[in-house]
């Protein structure tokens, strides 16, 4: 019963703690350029003003514009069901569940992009196509990489697989390469520097802040508290296969390793943001296919 | 008792053909004829097929037929039994489909014949699947290319129908011819009865043949050029017809011939992998750099005909290095994505026939904004688009789904074989989905979303209830296979014993624990589909007294956006085909802005498919070069043509006599 609540818990707390992951990443980038910064907790003040505001829509637009952001959201919320934090089970944990982990996220993406192509601009046309590029060069990486842990755990499942490579794993090299094919994954996809530059003012340089220019008022708050949560939901896949093996710790040693892993992640990520300029848009790919080459590797050396 | 029905069925659909041909003087006649007796033959079917899957059972029947080896050997298995359910089951939307949608051409066209040919089809894919003797089976195969070649002409008059039907016409008849040698191998023994046949030790050769016999009609690349040129040209509710069934039929095809084979060689699995990942990428590659809609699902039925076919060289694999878990999920894969993607591709090529029927035009890049003034057919597609995608809560996730628990059982097990299988089916899957949806937001973005790029888009209405009612037979078809995919699954299992030679009771034992996840992926999916409505409810209670406007798009400033500025089909996939331009090999005209005021640019890009440029046209070439040494033999003279034949004659008379 105790393992039911746990499991619960770690999904309550993503949606009530999502939106610090922003602000400590801002915090971050303020202290490191010698500003002082946004409050840590201005995400939420973001999404209050927002929830109260009306709304204004395109006249081009259908009920699918106004559908792109729930259903994006409602995928994030529904990875929380799968994917474990601080190496208890997840709620969901089944043999495939990494699967369904990808195409919900996919599910979420396809309404992102449609949503985005609903408005008949040519500026969210273009995010959008830059979206489904960068992501379709992802998807596989992140499945090679997937393999290559679940060969090494001998488990089908996030739950079994994440936390679990550590001790047989480090040896081998494997869990590190990956974690460095999903730190680039985990970038692209929540629209980081070097990928994409979510404080960027040129509608034609965007990618994921484009496709969601014309969103305003209540949908912006779903569009920007999903986006918090996805920084969460692929944060605790990261931090989950870069640990050592949890199986045998106390729970609140698990529970603080995972809390100070997304701590620690959300500052790299504000390191990584003011320490590099996002690559140009056509060296992307590159970049991705880099990240693949890594997943690659991590299975050569499992496969031996 | 089933075969009655069946028969019963088959004779309906032959005796409302005729009657429809009879009756072709009065378009309305023909079409209440023949499409009232399809719909009674495919009820009668559906019931028949039903009873066979959910029994189990194995009907056998057996006539004299005085055709040298032949005999009219029928029989009706679990593995037939689904074919039968997807064929019936997807004639009756395409059937109800086809009467508005061929109303239009009644007083130009011979509907009798176009229904009396569709009828045809139907039963002759019938008998495909219920003949039980190799001469049965290539007169039905035979009738069930003919008659979809006379419907791929429908429109004679357009010259692209003609060049369409040809390709197809020859690429089907030389499958054909392969399949001929096939039999005639498996039957050496005399008897071509399927019982009867033996393998006699160059199994590796049968298996090669019916790769390229059925793989010809099944569309496996590079075999499938004769796809993107006869789906487009065909009716709309034909090519559903024709993508969604008939190539499914070189799918039974190796099914069955695979049944005859005995145990698989480890070469089979990763041969028919290979083809499955090449035909997989490839189709959505080619379908990404497309223009026309129905030739871009043509290439889609590529693609998930190569991820049918990733399902069974797993499966194959499986088997032969001994792992149940990984040849159950492999064969259930595959089977069950047959079933999905014959509601889905149905689905999509209706709801674009609908859509084609009313803009009079297939151009993507003409057409915007129909979400808003076809609102059924474009909520329809999109439920095709998702489920094609693989996404879920739909169907196609759950049978891609089984795909990958296969190659996830191989990244677990400690064979090194099945392991490298596994990683490259689960990553070829990985970027066939990306890929797809990419392709799909494309498809729906472009037509259906933003504004009319044309007059043909702009003032136009929705389909017609019947054409509605057909596409939505078949949507919720899609969304109840994905929510109830376990059930569905365990259905399946009498078919994934038999391609597996397993017993009955061990398949269900492999089968149960392995596609147990599929339970938890429907709990999922519901909550999915729950959290969703709760939160749409929610947030329009969020808007209630709020001030909602309307405006114009944001765009950055400009004064007088036009239509024509949205993001057109070919600049939204251009960073993946310039990626992949190595393989695509687009071609672009470019007449650039010229001069200090220029007044006009254009750009034109046209995608061509390499295998038929650079494969068939110079084997055809060089085939019509090397017989034409023989055209002195023709001179379109009577007399000297029945010389020839009584020299002929007397020819073989000596030759008898020596």
């Amino acid at each position: 019963m105790s393992t039911i609540v746990l499991s619960s818990l770690h999904i309550v707390l993503p949606l009530l703690a999502a939106p610090l992951l922003p602000g400590i990443i801002n915090r971050t980038k303020a202290i490191l350029a010698g500003r002082r910064g946004q409050p840590v907790l201005q995400g939420y003040f973001d999404l209050l003003k927002l929830v109260r505001k009306g709304a204004v829509y395109s006249r081009t637009t259908t009920w699918l514009f106004r559908a792109g952001p729930i259903v994006n959201l409602v995928t994030i919320a529904m990875g929380l069901l799968l994917v474990p934090f601080g190496g208890s089970k997840a709620l969901f944990g089944f043999d495939g569940d990494l699967i369904l982990f990808a195409y919900l996220l996919g599910l979420g993406r396809f309404f992102v992009v449609a949503a985005a192509l609903d408005t008949g601009s040519s500026f969210e046309g273009m995010g959008a196509s830059r979206e489904v590029t960068f992501s379709m060069l992802a998807e596989p990486t992140l499945f090679i990489g997937l393999f290559a842990l679940s060969r090494l755990s001998g488990s089908m499942s996030l739950s079994g697989i994440l936390y679990s490579t550590g001790v047989t794993g480090w040896s081998v090299g494997a869990p590190v390469l990956v974690s460095g094919a999903f730190f680039m994954i985990y970038l692209s996809e929540n629209a980081r520097i070097p990928v994409d530059d979510p404080a960027t003012h040129l509608e034609l340089t965007m990618i994921h802040e484009v496709m969601v220019l014309d969103h305003g008022g209540p949908d912006f708050a779903l569009v920007s508290y999903g986006a918090a949560l996805k920084l969460w939901l692929l944060g605790m896949l990261l931090v989950g296969v870069f640990s050592p093996n949890l199986a045998e710790a106390p729970l609140w040693f698990r529970e603080g390793y995972a809390l100070l892993g997304m701590f620690v992640l959300s500052v790299g990520v504000g390191v990584v943001e003011s320490l590099m300029a996002r690559v140009r848009l056509l060296k992307v790919p590159q970049l991705l296919i880099g990240a693949g080459a890594l997943s690659v590797l991590a299975v050569i050396l499992v496969l031996e | 008792m089933s075969l009655e029905i069946l028969l019963a069925a088959i004779a309906v659909l032959l005796l409302s053909g005729v009657a429809s041909l009879i009756v072709r003087r009065s378009p309305g006649a023909a079409t209440f004829v023949a499409v009232s007796g399809a719909l009674l033959a495919c009820l009668m079917g559906l019931v028949a097929a039903v009873i066979v899957l959910s029994g189990g059972g194995y009907d056998y029947l057996e006539w004299a037929w005085s055709i040298p080896g032949g005999s009219f050997a029928l029989g009706v298995d679990a593995l037939s039994a689904v074919f039968l359910i997807i064929l019936f089951f997807v004639s009756i939307p395409v059937c109800l489909f086809g009467v508005p949608y061929l109303r239009t051409y009644g007083s130009r066209q011979n509907l009798g014949a176009a229904w009396f040919f569709t009828c045809l089809l139907i039963a002759s894919m019938a008998m495909v699947v219920l003949a039980r003797n190799a001469v049965l089976f290539l007169v039905s195969w035979e009738l069930m290319s003919v008659s979809s070649f006379f419907l791929v002409t429908f429109e004679k008059g357009k010259p692209e129908a003609r060049s369409a039907s040809l390709i197809y016409l020859v690429a089907a008849h030389i499958g054909a011819a392969l399949l001929l040698v096939l039999f005639l191998l498996l039957g050496r023994d005399g008897s071509l009865d399927f019982d009867q046949f033996s393998v006699a030790g160059n199994a590796g050769l049968l298996f090669i043949l019916c790769l390229l016999g059925f793989g010809s009609k099944a569309g496996f690349v590079p075999m499938h050029v004769w796809l993107p040129e006869a789906h487009p040209a065909a009716p709309s509710h034909i090519s559903a017809l024709m993508s969604g069934v008939m190539i499914k039929m070189g799918i039974y095809g190796i099914f069955r011939t695979i049944t005859f084979l005995g145990n698989p060689q480890p070469w089979w699995g990763w041969l028919l992998l290979g083809i499955g990942v090449t035909s997989g990428t490839l189709g959505v590659l080619f379908a990404l750099a497309q223009h026309d809609v129905k030739r871009l699902l043509a290439y889609h039925s590529v693609e998930n005909i190569g991820i049918i076919a990733m399902g069974l060289g797993l499966g194959l694999l499986g088997l032969s290095y001994g792992s149940l878990p990984i040849a159950v999920l492999g064969f259930g894969g595959a089977i069950f994505h047959v079933v999905n993607h014959a509601l889905f591709k149905g689905l999509l090529f209706l709801s674009a026939g609908a859509m084609a029927h009313t803009t009079g035009t297939r151009e993507m890049d003409k057409l915007g904004g129909l979400l808003k003034r076809m609102p059924w057919t474009a909520s329809l597609f999109l439920v095709g688009s998702v489920a094609i995608c693989g996404l879920p809560p739909l169907n196609g996730f759950a049978s891609e789904f089984l795909v990958y628990m296969a190659g996830l059982y191989g990244s677990t097990g400690t064979i090194g074989g099945t392991a490298v299988a596994g990683l490259v089916g689960m990553s070829s899957l990985a970027l066939i989905g990306g890929l797809a949806i990419a392709c799909f937001t494309k498809v729906f973005g472009v037509v259906f979303l933003g504004e009319p790029r044309s007059v043909n888009a702009g003032d136009v209405h929705d389909a017609s209830p019947t054409m509605t009612v057909s596409m939505m037979i078949l949507g919720a078809a899609c969304l109840a296979v994905g929510l109830l995919a376990p059930f569905a699954v365990k259905a399946l299992i009498p078919v994934i014993a038999i391609i597996a030679h397993t017993p009955l009771g061990i398949a269900r034992e492999a089968v149960t624990r392995a596609t147990a996840p599929l339970y938890t992926v429907t709990s999922v999916s519901l909550i999915l589909v729950g959290v969703i409505l709760a939160a749409v409810l929610l947030r329009s209670m969020l808007l209630r007294g709020r001030i909602v406007r309307t405006a114009g798009t944001w765009d950055c400033g400009y004064a007088a956006p036009s239509a024509r500025m949205q993001y057109t089909a070919p600049s939204f996939v251009l960073p993946i085909t310039g990626l992949f331009n190595r393989v695509l090999k687009t071609r672009r005209h470019r007449e650039r802005p010229d001069g200090l005021f220029p007044t006009a640019a254009a750009i034109e890009t046209h995608t061509p498919d390499i295998f038929q440029e650079r494969l068939f046209r110079p084997i055809l070439a060089g085939t019509e070069r090397l017989l034409g040494v023989f055209r002195w033999l023709q001179h379109g003279n009577v007399h000297i043509y029945v010389l020839y034949i009584l020299i002929t004659l007397l020819v073989l008379m000596f030759w008898k006599m020596r």
